[in-house]
């Protein structure tokens, strides 16, 4: 949100400009709070914010000038997309995601953003312009009330109205966003503690806030309790989710199931901290997920969480899941234990620490006949739902034959951004991953519009993998001005447009639950690859199988951002699928 | 479980916002906060919220987690009626006249405890400190006198078995805090845990 009206105002209070400083950690003439904020990101190395510029926070733009060459702006084209391109930064580099944008409406565009990564537990550190601290309060120009909208989307906000506080609130606000459960942290800078010159000694990092204990304590007793319920079990079943990627447990799951022998199926955020391929990863849960782990999540007699918050896209109807089970619960967030499904045993604590105590202690076991069970799920599953969808009979292309030539490309080492809805169903179900941080998506908020910044991020977070964003057409007219973003900052994203002429997911559910009654879900689209064009980026249409894949492998050739958008059947509808209100086992096939 | 009335004791960081962040958690479930009193604590520098809300003990259980997990919270209790001693204090605005003419004063001193805090020609304020049903019982009882003002405050509470915050303090300011005052009520109920 620009406004020229305040310039005159900033060049009345301009002092001269301090000159860049070289080191950062021994400063001894005064700087603005605008050039402190900047330090501060280069000694809590970052690399690279997302933002938009505009009159309450022009002093740290002007700052930014002469810290061009050691940080990265990206320009985005709304403020809704900084956030979600920080998002997809954060999910594919691990790190925190920095965005800087100005007061008002700059602010209330990330409110989004601060929701998806809250509830999705994303390290994302927001910093926003206020309005002069003499203002605040009098509905200045773009004042909003910015600490209180972002309260219940944010784990720690704070509004700085002094540049002194800004070393210690940058250090808590970085430490926190990571620390723990991750989540967004919001600061709010006054206008003039952004101009305001301070004696700037250094900056040290946060490591202890005495009211806040990210990680509890990990319990010898609780390990041992749950060591004890897994040698007893027959039919173990562990369910992951983003815990392990969060935590940078990957390689301790994978020792902890295969020690155990017991099969594990994702959540959607879980997905690639277990390669698909992986002999002992059955799939994935959740309302379009796989049927076997959602059939026999109450078949088994000892369930075991890890990292994840039993969403009730997971569970289905509460009071009929896994009642037949005992519940070990690995969470690093107390609040999450028995917040859905009472827990048999709590393993609090960073799943790094407390997955390798557990599997000092598992025996050694092979669990064929429980294997062997959810394989014939498997082929039940393939066989009614798979075969039509990746091979399908008829002339229309289907989602999953997308996916699966894909797959076929990428040899499953891409990273996959994906929107919300059916294309986010189909493509998580089909998508093949072989390692880590390569699956990024909206899931607990379902943020339609994810997919494109998000993309954007991602590949800026990790620049040597390739990023292919698959978004619906009805997802993709929601922030389809990043396009402009992608053009001027030469970032390589590959883009699946899977257009069904509808929004798709609720078509499906009013064919479903509401008598066809198709309210307001034909969605009109423009021509979306001379709108590509437009931005300078190549692109083709295609509607025939056997163009289906040259036009795939044309664009995973092509040197550069590439749009491809797919016909796909109008009203293809995504199964296996479990209606609301039903349990998990009462999953439909068609 | 039914719903009984619980008291939240929460010690914080005294810091702007906090109010909110933590009276959102209530509103965000729709659950009414019957009453709220922030105040300092027995440690300088250390805020202590009362809340009173009527609740099952599960739903209770879930809101002290949530407020306990806000960045600026160091501990969250909560406590039914009779694990606490609490008190409100209540102040009564009465015409004086009629006071005077119709009321045995004395007896609403002795039998209510109340004390008068001003006496003015045209009224009187009267004081009481005590549960609800006792300070319920004093409006009944001037209410046909014409009460002209009345105001209730927020419950205060102290845990009966409470030994204080001084040393929870120290080692909250620890980098590890010990075993001691890192919340695990599991521990104390080990035996409900794994009875399976």
């Amino acid at each position: 949100m620009n406004s020229i009206v305040e310039i005159k105002k900033i060049e009345k209070v301009k002092e001269p400009k301090p000159l860049p400083i070289a080191d950062g950690l021994n400063v001894t003439q005064p700087v603005s709070g605008s050039v402190a904020v900047l330090e501060i990101f280069i000694a809590e190395k970052v690399d690279t914010i997302f933002g938009y510029p505009g009159g309450a926070i022009m002093p740290v733009y002007d700052a930014l000038y002469d810290y061009q060459e050691k940080i990265n702006h990206i320009l985005v084209r709304h403020e809704q997309g900084a956030i979600h391109a920080a998002q997809g930064y954060a999910r594919s580099s691990g790190h925190v995601g920095v965005v800087l944008v100005t007061s008002g409406p700059g602010a209330t565009n990330l409110v989004t953003g601060l929701a998806d990564a809250m509830i999705d537990s994303t390290p994302v550190v927001c910093i926003t312009g206020q309005v002069y601290a003499h203002l605040l309060g009098t509905d200045a120009f773009q004042e909003t009330d910015v600490i209180n909208i972002t309260t219940p989307v944010t784990k720690w906000n704070y509004q700085v109205t002094d540049a002194t506080e800004i070393p210690s609130v940058l250090a808590k606000a970085f430490y926190i966003a990571k620390s723990g459960r991750p989540g967004p942290v919001l600061i709010d800078i006054t206008k003039n503690a952004q101009l305001q010159k301070f004696q700037y000694e250094g900056y040290t990092k946060c490591n202890h806030i005495r009211s806040y204990r990210p990680k509890p304590i990990v319990r010898p007793e609780y390990i041992e309790g749950a060591a004890k319920l897994i040698n007893a079990a027959e039919r173990p079943f562990v369910i992951f989710g983003q815990g392990v990627i969060l935590g940078k447990a990957e390689n301790e799951f994978k020792n902890f199931i295969e020690k155990s022998g017991i099969p594990a199926a994702s959540t959607i955020l879980g997905l690639s901290a277990l390669p698909t391929d992986h002999y002992l990863n059955v799939g994935m849960l959740g309302m379009h997920g796989n049927y076997g782990p959602n059939v026999l999540t109450n078949d088994c007699d000892v369930l075991i969480a890890v990292g994840m918050r039993f969403d009730d896209r997971v569970t289905g109807r509460l009071d009929k899941y896994a009642k037949q089970a005992k519940i070990i619960h690995l969470d690093i967030d107390p609040s999450e234990i028995d917040k859905n499904v009472k827990t048999t045993v709590p393993v609090w604590g960073d799943c790094k620490e407390t997955l390798p105590l557990l599997t000092k202690l598992v025996e050694n076991k092979k669990y064929s006949q429980w294997l062997e069970k959810f394989r014939d799920y498997r082929q039940k599953e393939f066989d009614t739902c798979i075969q039509k969808e990746v091979n399908p009979v008829t002339d229309l292309l289907t989602m999953g034959e997308v996916i699966n030539l894909l797959n076929e490309l990428t040899g499953g080492n891409a990273i996959i951004v994906t929107d919300v809805g059916q294309h986010q169903m189909v493509t998580c179900r089909y998508a093949k991953f072989n390692q880590s941080k390569s699956n990024i998506t909206s899931g607990g908020l379902g943020t339609m519009g994810f997919a494109l910044p998000a993309a954007i991020g991602a590949k800026v977070g990790a620049p040597e993998r390739t990023v292919v964003a698959i978004i619906g057409d009805g997802g993709f007219q929601m922030t389809l001005q990043e396009l402009g973003t992608i053009m001027q900052c030469n970032i390589d994203v590959k883009i699946i447009i899977l257009n069904n002429e509808f929004l798709g997911m609720v078509r499906q559910w009013q064919e479903l639950f509401h008598e066809r009654r198709y309210s307001f879900t034909d969605i009109q689209s423009p021509d979306f690859v001379a709108l590509a064009k437009a931005y300078n980026i190549d692109g083709q249409r295609v509607s025939e199988r056997e163009k289906l894949k040259g036009a795939l492998t044309e664009m995973m050739q092509h040197e550069a951002s590439y749009l491809l958008e797919v016909m796909v059947g109008k009203e293809h509808n995504v199964f296996p699928m479990v209606p609301q209100g039903c349990s998990v086992s009462e999953i439909r096939l068609s | 479980m039914s719903k009984q009335e619980f008291t939240l004791t929460v010690y914080t960081e005294n810091q702007i916002g906090l109010l909110n962040r933590i009276a959102i958690i209530f509103s965000r479930r729709k659950i009414n906060i019957h009453s709220l009193n922030t105040s300092p604590s027995e440690v300088p520098g250390i805020h202590r919220f009362n809340i009173v809300i009527e609740e099952t003990e599960e739903v209770v259980k879930k809101l002290s987690r949530m407020i306990e997990k806000q960045v600026d919270v160091l501990k969250a209790y909560y406590n039914t009626n009779d694990e606490i001693i609490w008190q409100e204090m209540a102040l009564y605005k009465v015409p004086t006249e009629a006071i005077t003419e119709k009321v045995k004063v004395e007896r609403l001193l002795r039998e209510f405890g109340a004390r008068a805090v001003v006496i003015r020609k045209d009224y009187t304020v009267f004081e009481t400190t005590g549960h609800r049903e006792e300070t319920d019982k004093l409006i009944a009882y001037l209410e046909p006198f014409g009460l002209i003002e009345f105001v209730r405050s927020a419950r205060i509470a102290i845990i009966k078995d409470s030994s204080g915050f001084h040393d929870k303090v120290k080692e909250f300011e620890q980098r590890e805090p010990g075993e001691e005052v890192v919340e695990n009520e599991y521990l104390d109920k080990q035996a409900e845990v794994f009875s399976m």
